[in-house]
């Protein structure tokens, strides 16, 4: 019965003094789907890159195939038939479906040095046939989708003949349709025999897709079992060691009446098209969409970030005339990006950079611009401990070495520092853990009992119908719908965003 | 984490013992090193501890230190400029040809200022009492406007600022030499090269300039809001647009300062040789950014500051004194400080990855 394809036998790791994997067993069967959850920071990726041949172990070992797997480096991992597909994909966007699937190993026209192009070809065909992708093998990389572009490394992996395939985080940046395409795959070379190892934040998918479940915590695995001993009340409480009782932490305020951000009208060519809606003091405005809804171009256009060619944005009762960042925050408008990395934060500077960035003109004396210091630092420190960022030195140290969660609050807190009036957040939450994302739940709760309107973006519909006080759904570049709380239904907003439902 | 990053911290860890790695880590690493060389070489070249090769060879650090300190700006907000030497150049024709007290008009004829600018009896301010005080004002601004010309297409045409200035530098040092056809101004007024007379011992008007300007940087670097969108704009650009900061104001006042601080390293440098000259920047980039790499500045952005520049500057400046009081050939000078920075380079490299990484 027992037909074990990969043994972790008390593997141990540390970084520098510190342990990020304790005596981790975990036994995988042959053909299986093993659903690998944990909080950043648990020590998944760790672990996959023990076995990806990225990191090698301190102790224990791994046995494959019963005999003992000590990976030097990637390509002894890749020769042992285990394909790591990351959540950054590793593809190379300016080159070909087809040079990217033989990048490592190019068939040559006998032993000559040129290339066999016309088995490239052929051979390439063959394995996109096998992710359904209809793309020709010239198609360059950076023309695809994310979506695609994961199925691309799906065929890499199978090109290389991978018995062991590991998906850390796939689905982060697919929408609906993708995703399901990509289980579809999965359940596919899982009916082939291959083993899948499946990393992801999303519970509810890990529950959709894998046999068995591992969970792990401060390095160490707190259960392993088949998937029916679990349900996601219970995988939360796992990961994060304590119960739970709900997502969502309790609304204690009401919107009001009164209109503070309206929109008439937004339109630019080919991204949005006749945008109108209006955005109450005290009000939790949620806007669904999936990737290309235009959700994130809005955003950006009543930020001022991005143009627009027609209509109007009115703030507070005055038509905005001029559209800048500069002009925003002058009026009090906050915007939490969609990618923390490239527009949230200044990755190798301190959290107090980061957090002060925004209201240095508030600290700042006239004329001579000086900065008064202990003001800042004052400034600084409450909202440290105001939002709990977790930290040893909110002025020495980066903020690239806090986790996603704690990023995101230093995002929040640069502009709470500003004491927004309105605030636009866009996928808040996106790769921050369970716990992180109730706290970040709580603080636009308090952002919005206080008196402030957010609006508030999201692909998860779920944390929409958690948080928000009504929800526009956003397709092709236009609002859809629109579902006040009390008509909340998971499958007509989704329906809706499809246009596939009433409309 | 990904696959490179782990790699780097493995690679970083193993590699690297803890003493050096603090001694790289240092911000006063290469101000230690200077010390090492200067010290090792006395029983070699015991010369270079002689009162007057240190007087000679600080008189040579204080003009570049100021060119690099506007470098070192420019370094922060991840920009270039390659345009300074040009502006050196340009300015020192300028604010001499107005000063002059006498000119030649066989050389000067067919010189395109001649007879409105410049007459036989000197420059057109040459009789004002007030005349070198206008000149050097006229050369300070000129070194802001090409600044301000670098800065505005940078940031508003969208063109990468090595292209720019590379592009300013041709065109500006084309200029100067048009300007005066190719002759150097002499008979300068004394009360201007006054300013660049540092016979009076180690405090002398260049180091009093020079070490104000630095103070003045380091001011608006560590204490002011423009300080702190400097760096901003040159560790994330997008992100700094996002947070309000005016990025493209930074960068036009950042280009400005930095023809600044050219203009006034002209000043010294023309006041010292006692002329305007229309090659007197053309040699001067490699030193400038070298000084300011070797300091510390990182080309990738976000980096920088100008006491550590202040060490680069030393350094190199050591270094060419030294090997040429060791008569090492002119050339091999050269090759030697070209190397140098190629090794600053890789060691700001190495130093970026050891941050990152948190080791």
């Amino acid at each position: 019965m027992d037909d074990l394809i990969l043994q972790f036998c008390k593997v141990d790791k540390s970084f520098f003094g510190v342990p990020v994997l304790k005596n981790v067993s975990i036994d995988i069967q042959r053909g299986h789907i093993i659903g690998m959850i944990g909080e950043n920071g648990a020590g998944k990726s760790t672990l996959m890159n023990i076995l990806g041949g990225v990191v090698p172990f301190d102790a224990g070992n791994m046995l494959l195939n019963g005999q003992d797997y000590v990976p030097h480096d990637p390509a002894s991992a890749t020769r042992a038939g285990i394909a790591f597909i990351h959540q950054e994909l590793n593809l190379f966007t300016n080159l070909s479906i087809a040079e990217n699937l033989f990048i490592s190993n190019f068939p040559h026209v006998g032993k000559s040095p040129f290339l066999n192009k016309v088995r490239i070809r052929t051979k390439t065909q063959e394995y996109l046939a096998m992710v359904d992708l209809d793309l020709s093998p010239d198609t360059m990389v950076d023309k695809l989708s994310p979506g695609e572009r994961q199925l691309v490394e799906v065929a890499k992996a199978l090109s290389q003949d991978a018995s062991i395939i590991i998906f850390d985080e796939p689905t982060t940046s697919l929408t609906a349709r993708e995703t399901e395409r990509l289980f579809g795959i999965i359940q596919r070379l899982h009916m082939s025999g291959k083993t899948i190892i499946y990393i992801s934040h999303i519970l509810r998918d890990v529950l959709q897709l894998a046999d068995e479940i591992v969970v792990l915590r401060d390095g160490e695995v707190v259960q392993t079992g088949p998937k029916k001993e679990f349900d996601i009340q219970k995988m939360i409480s796992l990961m994060v060691g304590r119960y739970i009782g709900t997502l969502y932490p309790e609304r204690t305020s009401k919107p009001t009446e009164q209109v503070i951000l309206e929109a008439r009208g937004l339109s630019k060519a080919g991204i949005v098209h006749d945008i109108n809606f209006s955005l109450h003091k005290g009000e939790l405005l949620g806007v669904f969409g999936l990737m290309g809804s235009g959700r994130t171009e809005l955003a950006q256009i009543i930020f001022g970030t991005e143009t627009y060619d027609h209509g109007e944005i009115i703030v507070d009762g005055n038509r905005r005339t001029q559209q800048s960042p500069v002009k925003s925050i002058q009026q009090n408008i906050a915007f939490v990006t969609e990618n923390r990395r490239e527009e949230g934060l200044l990755m190798v500077s301190t959290v107090a950079e980061n957090l002060g960035l925004v209201t240095l003109p508030k600290f700042a004396m006239p004329v001579t611009n000086v900065m008064r210091q202990s003001a800042l630092i004052e400034a600084v420190r409450n909202v440290v401990s105001l939002l709990h960022v977790k930290v040893n030195d909110a002025f020495k140290n980066q903020v690239k070495g806090l986790s996603g969660g704690n990023q995101q609050k230093v995002v929040l807190g640069k502009w709470l520092m500003n004491n927004p009036s309105i605030l636009v957040v866009d996928e808040p939450t996106r790769g921050v853990d369970v716990g992180a994302k109730y706290e970040i739940y709580s603080i636009i709760n308090d952002i919005v009992a206080k008196g402030a309107a957010v609006l508030f973006i999201s692909s998860e519909i779920e944390e929409l119908i958690g948080v928000c006080d009504r929800i526009l759904v956003m397709g092709f570049g236009e609002i859809l719908g629109c579902f006040e709380q009390a008509d909340f239904h998971r499958e007509k907003i989704l329906q809706t965003a499809f246009r596939e439902g009433g409309k | 984490m990904t696959i490179r990053e782990t790699l780097a911290r493995e690679t970083i860890r193993e590699r690297l013992g803890k003493l050096p790695r603090q001694l790289l880590m240092s911000e006063y690493f290469i101000l230690i090193l200077c010390v090492f060389v200067f010290v090792a070489l006395i029983p070699f070249v015991p010369v270079i501890a002689s009162a007057y090769n240190m007087s000679s060879l600080l008189s040579n650090i204080w003009p570049l230190y100021a060119v690099a300190i506007g470098q070192t700006l420019v370094l922060i907000i991840a920009g270039i400029d390659l345009s300074q030497g040009a502006i050196i150049s340009l300015t020192s024709v300028i604010g001499a040809s107005l000063i002059a007290t006498s000119a030649d008009p066989i050389v000067f004829s067919k010189s395109p200022i001649w007879g409105w600018l410049l007459f036989e009896n000197g420059g057109i301010l040459s009789s004002t009492s007030a005349g070198i005080l206008v000149a050097v004002i006229v050369m300070l601004l000129v070194g802001l406007l090409i600044g301000f010309i670098n800065g505005t297409v940078i940031a508003h045409a969208g063109i990468p600022a090595f292209m720019v200035t590379l592009v300013t530098q041709t065109f500006f040092a084309g200029l100067a030499i048009y300007y005066v056809k190719s002759e150097n101004i002499i008979n300068l007024p004394d009360g201007f090269t006054a300013i660049g007379n540092d016979s009076g011992g180690l405090i002398s008007y260049p180091l009093l300039i020079t070490v104000l300007l630095a103070i003045l940087s380091q001011f608006i670097l560590s204490r002011t809001m423009f300080g702190r969108w400097l760096y901003a704009t040159g560790t994330n650009i997008r992100a700094s647009i996002v947070s309000g900061v005016p990025t493209k104001k930074v960068v036009v006042l950042t280009y400005m300062f930095s023809g600044f601080c050219a203009a006034v390293a002209s000043v010294l440098y023309s006041a010292r040789m006692d002329m305007g000259r229309p090659t007197l920047g053309s040699s001067l980039l490699l030193d400038v950014i070298g000084g300011a790499v070797i300091g510390g500045s990182s080309l990738s952005g976000g980096k920088g500051k100008v006491l550590w520049t202040f060490f680069g500057v030393v350094f190199l400046s050591l270094l060419g004194n030294a090997l040429s009081l060791l008569n090492v050939p002119f050339f091999w000078i050269e090759i030697a400080k070209g190397s140098v920075i190629l090794l600053a380079a890789l060691l700001d490299v190495t130093r970026t990855r050891i941050l990152q990484y948190n080791v």
